[in-house]
């Protein structure tokens, strides 16, 4: 499976998403946001970080980037494209996705391991993996999504709510919920479900020495569905 | 000519950094304060001399970029 993953001036996950990505198995390419072409691949990541130092709004800029139209042409014709933390701030950006994530709702850059439960296996990236509690890190100051009352029906009513926060029991409640997110969603799809943002970073949880392993479950089960 | 925009976070839309802001006021002996919206002010200095023209360009710029309008309203001063 190739994969690129895209820098972005602030980007600071990149690397992450690099080392993760060829730990199972991804032939992976790095791509400079000034570039117009993206290189033959089925998914396109847009890593964490602070693209363009957060300005105006966290990822609008980057939304508007020279490499961001052939990502948006690439997703819209059912290509894999997830965006992590400050990649699915670009999402959001870029309408790919539906919503926002604003400012977290007690004013503090969080940085913790979170649980999130995956709400639906009917996907690319969740089908057949074996944990439906995923504990992951979080570090960010803008993960409180938030959308329209219709933009929140249309996500329950076609089940698009990728991932929630709860706790290590999968009880999705208010002590669960780390930023204020709207009813505790961390991720989210696009209807055709290719598209997937989510705030947790999978690619710093690949190393049991380090910090725990449900992120290589993560890589290693969408390596394993797209063969 | 300069164009002044004012973005504000629209009603309802948590405002996280204006309650703070409140809650300050109030704790430094402004207890008449109830609330704060905090917003941006922007200043976009085109190459028009044609007001209404200038004003639209801005106003399709705000609705492209300069504001987000799940969250945010736009005013053109």
């Amino acid at each position: 499976m190739k994969s690129a993953v895209i820098i972005f001036p602030g980007s600071n996950c990149d690397r992450d998403m690099d080392v993760a990505l060829k730990k199972f198995g991804f032939k992976n390419q790095m791509v400079w946001h000034d570039d117009e072409k993206l290189p033959k691949s089925d998914l396109i990541v847009l890593p964490g970080g602070f693209s363009y130092g957060d300005y105006l709004r966290c990822g609008s800029i980057a939304g508007k980037s020279k490499i961001i139209k052939s990502v948006i042409d690439f997703a819209q014709k059912g290509g894999l494209v997830l965006g992590v933390c400050n990649g699915f701030q670009i999402l959001t950006e870029t309408g790919l996705l539906p919503g926002v994530l604003q400012q977290n709702k007690n004013i503090e850059f969080i940085c913790k391991n979170v649980f999130i439960k995956v709400n639906n296996k009917k996907n690319i990236y969740f089908e057949k993996i074996d944990k439906d509690i995923l504990e992951l890190h979080i570090a960010h100051n803008e993960g409180n999504y938030f959308c329209t009352d219709d933009e929140l029906k249309m996500l329950k009513d076609n089940n698009l709510i990728a991932v929630s926060y709860c706790n290590d029991k999968g009880e999705i409640n208010e002590k669960s919920n780390p930023n204020g997110a709207l009813q505790n969603i961390a991720g989210i799809f696009n209807k055709e479900k290719n598209i997937l943002g989510m705030m947790p970073h999978p690619e710093r949880m690949i190393d049991k020495y380090l910090s725990g392993e449900d992120g290589s479950i993560f890589f290693k089960n969408l390596i394993n569905n797209f063969k | 000519m300069k164009i002044k925009v004012v973005v504000t976070l629209k009603n309802g839309v948590l405002d996280p950094q204006g309650k703070a802001i409140q809650q300050t006021l109030n704790g430094m002996g402004f207890p008449l304060v109830n609330e704060v919206r905090q917003g941006k002010y922007f200043e976009v200095d085109l190459s028009e001399k044609d007001e209404a023209k200038a004003k639209n360009k801005v106003e399709d710029m705000c609705k492209k970029l300069l504001a987000n309008l799940v969250i945010e309203n736009f005013e053109i001063l």
